[in-house]
This record gives structure tokens, C-alpha cells and sequence, in this order.
């Protein structure tokens, strides 16, 4: 049977909830940020799949926005990573979560 | 009906093209070794067979039959992925070249000889080669070797650079052509005698050079091997590997040489155009071989005539100097675009004349 | 296999399996976008978060050389009931969905659609999207100088006292030497 446009809601949805449960349980911030990753993928899901079913293309164009937008916050976000590590010596936001160093 | 007999081509032509790339793959490297023992004043292997003919199966043997060293400390899932995604990165790409016009087989058809023709085929091969990439810093960093985890992160990050120049050199073909698609890129370079239209001749001789830079570099040749060089780095990121699994990257090394030598004729050289292809469409993959061949004989001329440039001269001039010329590159091409001069010229370099094929 | 590669990423404790795992979520995304009619964004994504996000997070857990994490004091082990109650949950709307929801407004014949082709892309992109897409870019160029701004190692501003900066970078050292 050819897959119904729910489906592809579902999947997202659970995408998305696999990612909200990484990022409140990992210690690692490289980890919490991957999951950040994903969660932004799931929305694209969403958003190519509402694309495909309703046959307009602002979809797609959304998450070729998304997409970069998610490119440059990663390129910042390591950098903000590395620049924390190199102050702190560890990855641990439990650990950092106060402000002095 | 129609769908059964598209599957059974694809996967005939998967098998047939898989075959063909291995065997000239194993014949590239010893024509390379023959052809570096002659420029270096020396034969090289002629033993094994005429002229050295059997020497890649002696070689094969050899490699199947050493003994297999897997380092005590390093972490193996990822110490098995790293080849597999190398090789497995550098394979996928030879689905979307065209290797020939359209074939009229007496019993099946006509079929197109490209395995996949989808519209997005060029952004494909430039994803693939990006995925590429993770097998050689994942190689460099299981090996659990502070030598190799540093000659996989150079040669990471050199090929990360020289991806962006090589995806902007091909920006102004794909400006030119107007499409994505390899089989209609290919189509658009016949021209008078099926020479005139390639696009290294008109508009793209900055584009070509640009591209053959980027593509040297992508694929670690000289003179930008400095990551796995043999007196570097102890051989960089593949010191560790031995037997079978060494065989896989040295291997998808030389896939990867030969797929971005069927891109540039795909892109520059116009593919398998050539004289009188529209009669004897069988010419074509002739055509196109022996361009793809001429490509090989230049990366093994580079390698034994240039010295090697040092990691920090490489990036700087990746970023410092390709990718502002690729720029400057796509910036003139969109500009001739708008002339009527431009496109005069084009119409008369690029459609053919009936009688001259 | 992305919700497998999802869970995989999320139980790992080695976050270089975590990255892989999410590659592998990412390449299974673009898969599930081309039997969408979406082949531009499917290999956008490949090239982008594939091809090059993954890759800068796989250098920054390779030069940090980050290790597994300890196993964390379970302090809220009483939360775990509920945990697991919700996803369970989770797993009944999903199932529920994917077997009873009927209510889809795709045609019965699913033809070809000509919605995700780069020339359509392209015009939107161009036409009734340019804000936007100049705005990307502008962002871009954001993320660009920012991310060199913190790589820095001399500080986030150069020095302005002469005194202070001959000790500290390298290219003002230089320019020192030069007068």
C-alpha cells in the first residue's frame, strides 16, 4: 500500500521525541547538539512531506532554508563548544552549569 | 512489464560497469607503475606475463592471502567501517555516467547507456564524495595511532576544502547547460564533428583548470598526497591496515582517481562525443574510455613529475586562491550568458550540421 | 531504520557512535525524501548535514578526543515508571496513526509530481522566496565571521595596547618586527 502522508507525520513525530528525550538525558554537549540535529531533521520531514502531498513547492523551499540555517548554527555552535572546552578542560554541561569557571 | 525489464537492465548494467571499473582499476595502477618506472628512466614490473600483464592478479593474491593485523587498543566496529565506506563511496558514483548515446538493440530497444538517469545526478556525485570523506578520518582515528589519527585529520580537512572548489568549478557548466541531468550535459557538447562542443572549449578553460586542481586534490594524488605519502606521517591514515582491508582503500583510491576522470570528461570533454558517434553509436564508449584514460596518464604523469606541497601551502591555496578564481569563474560565465555574441557563438560551436555527424 | 538509527544515536555512550548513528539517520532521511518526489532536497542533504556538518562534529570529537561518558548517578530513578509509561504512549499514537488514520489528501494514483524538480525549486527560490534567501545569506556570512571569531586563539579582540599584544599573537609580533 503506498504510504499515507500520516505516516510520514508519525515517523517525524517520533524523530522528534527520540531527540527531545537525547537532549534531556545526555551529559555530553556534542551529544546534546547532534540531538538538536536530529530534531531539526524531523521537522523537515514534516515539511517535505506536507510538500509532497499537497503539491506545493514552498515545502521544499522552507527546508532548503532550514537546512542552511542549521549549517550555520552548527559552524557556531562548534566553535562555542571548542571555545568552552578550552576554558573548562570538560564536555559535561552538568558541570558548567554554573557560570565561573 | 516495463518496470521488470528496467530492473533487470539497471542491475545488468551495475554488473557490467562494476567489472569494467575494477578491471581498469587494477590495470591503472599497473600502467601506473610502468609508466612512473619510464618516466623515472627505469621498467617497471614485467615479470609477471607479458609485459607484466598478470601483475594486479599476483597483487590480488598477495593481498588476499597476507596475514590480517588488527590493532590491539582500537575500537573495531568502527576499524571495519572505515574501508567499507570508502570503497563503498567511491563505487556508488559510477551509476550515473553516460557511457554512450542511445543503442538500438535488435530484440530489447532502445536503451540509453546510463545506468540511473535521474535530474539531480551531479549533486548526486558531489554527495557522494562528501560521504567519502568519512572513511578516511574514521580510518584515521580507529587506528588508535597518534600518526594516523593526524594524517586522517589532514587529509580530511584537505578534502573538505577542495570539495568546495571542485563544486564551484562545476557551477559554470551547469550555468552553461542548464541542467543537472550528466545524460543531457553530454548531449548538449556535440558539436561539428562532435568535437567542437565540448565545454572545455567554449566558456570553460578556467573552469576545466579549476576543476582538475580541485579533483587532483580531492583524490590525494600528488601534489597533494602529503597525508599519506610514504615518507610522511609513516604512510598517514592507512598505517594500520593491512591485507584485505588495505587492498579496500588502495583501491577505492584509484576508483575515486577514475570517477572524477569520468566527471571531467563527462562535464568538459563532452562524454562520448566524438567524430561520426551518431552512426556507429558503439563509438562512444570508445570515446569515452579513451578520454577517461587520457585523464589516468595525466594523474600518473603529474605524480612522477611534481614534488609535493606542504599541508599549510595546500589550504591556503585551496581557499586563498581556488575558490576565489571558481568564483571569479562563475561570475564571468553568468555574465557572457547575457551577451547575444555569447550565444551566437554557442549555437554555431554547439549544434551540429547534419553531414558532419 | 532512522527511528533504529535515532535510538542508536540516542543510546550510545560513545558519542563517535552517536555520530555515526546519526549519519545513518540522516542518509535514511534522504532515502525516505526521494520516494517523496523530493530528489533536490535529498541530495541537498546528503552534501550539507551528511556531507559536511557531520564531518565538522566528527573532527571536534576527534580533536577533543571525547570518551564515553561515565555512567551518570541515576538520582531520578524514580522518574522512570513515567518514562516509560509515556513512551509507551508514544508507541500506541504512532501505531494508532499509522494502521487507523485514514484522512490523507493524496491522489489515488500516486503519479509523478514535478513539485521537487531544481527547476521549480529554483524558480520559487528566486521569485517569491529572494527575501528569504538574501536573508540566508547575510545569516551565512554571520556564522562564517563568527566561527573565526572564536576559533581565535590570541582572545575575541585584538589587543589595543601595543605593550600587552608583543606578547601575546603572533601576527602583531611579526608587524613589530617589521618597524
Amino acid at each position: 500500500m503506498t504510504p499515507q502522508l500520516s505516516w510520514y507525520l508519525a515517523l517525524s513525530a517520533v524523530l522528534f521525541t527520540i531527540g527531545v528525550v537525547g537532549v534531556m538525558i545526555k551529559r555530553n554537549v556534542i551529544s546534546m547538539f547532534m540531538c538538536i540535529e536530529l530534531m531539526l531533521n524531523a521537522v523537515n520531514l514534516t515539511f517535505v512531506a506536507f510538500s509532497s502531498f499537497f503539491r506545493d513547492v514552498s515545502g521544499q523551499l522552507f527546508v532548503f532554508i532550514v537546512m542552511t540555517v542549521a549549517a550555520a548554527e552548527a559552524a557556531v555552535g562548534l566553535g562555542i563548544i571548542i571555545a568552552i572546552f578550552r576554558n573548562r578542560e570538560s564536555l559535561d554541561v552538568d558541570e558548567a552549569s554554573v557560570l565561573k569557571l | 512489464m516495463e518496470d521488470l525489464k528496467q530492473v533487470v537492465f539497471s542491475l545488468i548494467g551495475i554488473l557490467v560497469a562494476f567489472f569494467v571499473v575494477m578491471t581498469m582499476v587494477a590495470y591503472t595502477v599497473l600502467a601506473e607503475r610502468r609508466v612512473l618506472g619510464f618516466i623515472q628512466g627505469r621498467l617497471g614490473p614485467n615479470r609477471v606475463g607479458p609485459g607484466g600483464f598478470l601483475q594486479p592478479l599476483a597483487d590480488l593474491l598477495k593481498f588476499i592471502f597476507k596475514e590480517d593485523i588488527v590493532p590491539d587498543k582500537s575500537t573495531r566496529f568502527v576499524y571495519f567501517l572505515a574501508p567499507t565506506i570508502a570503497t563503498t563511496a567511491a563505487l556508488m558514483t559510477i551509476v550515473v555516467y553516460p557511457f554512450g548515446p542511445e543503442i538500438h538493440l535488435p530484440v530489447l530497444g532502445t536503451i540509453h547507456l546510463v545506468i540511473a538517469r535521474f535530474d539531480v545526478a551531479l549533486l548526486y556525485v558531489l554527495g557522494v564524495t562528501s560521504v567519502g570523506v568519512y572513511g578516511i578520518a574514521l580510518a584515521g582515528w580507529s587506528s588508535n595511532n597518534k600518526y594516523s589519527l593526524m594524517g586522517g585529520l589532514r587529509s580530511s580537512a584537505q578534502m573538505i576544502s577542495y570539495e568546495l572548489a571542485l563544486g564551484l568549478a562545476v557551477v559554470g557548466v551547469i550555468l552553461q547547460s542548464g541542467t543537472l541531468d550528466l545524460y543531457s550535459i553530454v548531449e548538449q557538447q556535440a558539436g561539428h564533428l562532435g568535437i567542437s562542443g565540448w565545454n572545455l572549449f567554449w566558456v570553460q578553460p578556467l573552469g576545466f583548470l579549476i576543476y582538475l586542481i580541485a579533483a587532483i586534490a580531492e583524490t590525494n594524488r600528488v601534489p597533494f598526497d602529503l597525508p599519506e605519502a610514504e615518507t610522511e606521517l609513516v604512510a598517514g591514515f592507512h598505517t594500520e591496515y593491512s591485507a584485505m582491508k588495505f587492498a579496500l582503500f588502495f583501491l577505492a583510491e584509484y576508483v575515486n582517481m577514475f570517477t572524477v576522470s569520468m566527471l571531467a570528461t563527462t562535464l568538459f570533454l563532452g562524454g562520448w562525443n566524438g567524430p561520426f558517434v551518431h552512426e556507429l553509436p558503439w563509438l562512444g564508449v570508445f570515446y569515452f574510455f579513451g578520454k577517461v584514460i587520457l585523464f589516468l596518464f595525466l594523474y600518473i604523469w603529474l605524480r612522477g613529475t611534481l614534488p609535493r606541497f606542504r599541508f599549510d601551502q595546500l589550504m591556503s591555496f585551496g581557499w586563498k586562491f581556488l575558490v576565489p578564481l571558481a568564483i571569479i569563474n562563475i561570475v564571468l560565465t553568468a555574465t557572457l550568458q547575457w551577451s547575444p555574441l555569447f550565444d551566437y557563438v554557442s549555437k554555431f560551436l554547439k549544434t551540429s550540421v547534419g553531414w558532419l555527424g | 531504520m532512522a527511528v533504529g538509527c535515532a535510538i542508536s544515536m540516542v543510546a550510545q555512550r560513545n558519542p563517535l557512535y552517536s555520530a555515526i548513528s546519526l549519519i545513518g539517520v540522516f542518509i535514511s532521511l534522504a532515502c525516505l525524501y526521494v520516494t517523496l518526489s523530493a530528489p533536490f532536497i535529498a541530495a541537498v542533504q546528503v552534501i550539507v548535514y551528511a556531507g559536511a556538518i557531520m564531518v565538522l562534529v566528527v573532527f571536534v570529537i576527534m580533536l577533543l578526543n571525547v570518551e564515553q561518558a561515565e555512567r551518570q548517578p541515576r538520582r531520578l530513578r524514580s522518574l522512570v515508571p513515567i518514562a516509560v509509561g509515556l513512551a509507551a504512549v508514544l508507541f500506541a499514537e504512532a501505531v494508532f496513526i499509522i494502521f487507523f488514520v485514514q484522512a490523507s489528501p493524496s491522489t489515488p494514483t500516486r503519479n509523478i509530481s514535478n513539485v521537487g524538480l531544481t527547476s521549480s525549486i529554483g524558480a520559487g527560490l528566486f521569485t517569491s522566496y529572494l527575501l528569504p534567501f538574501e536573508i540566508t545569506s547575510i545569516l551565512l556570512l554571520m556564522a562564517i565571521v563568527g566561527a573565526m571569531t572564536l576559533a581565535r586563539r590570541g582572545g575575541l579582540l585584538p589587543p589595543a595596547n601595543d605593550a600587552v599584544a608583543r606578547g601575546s599573537s603572533p601576527t602583531v609580533r611579526e608587524g613589530a618586527g617589521k618597524t
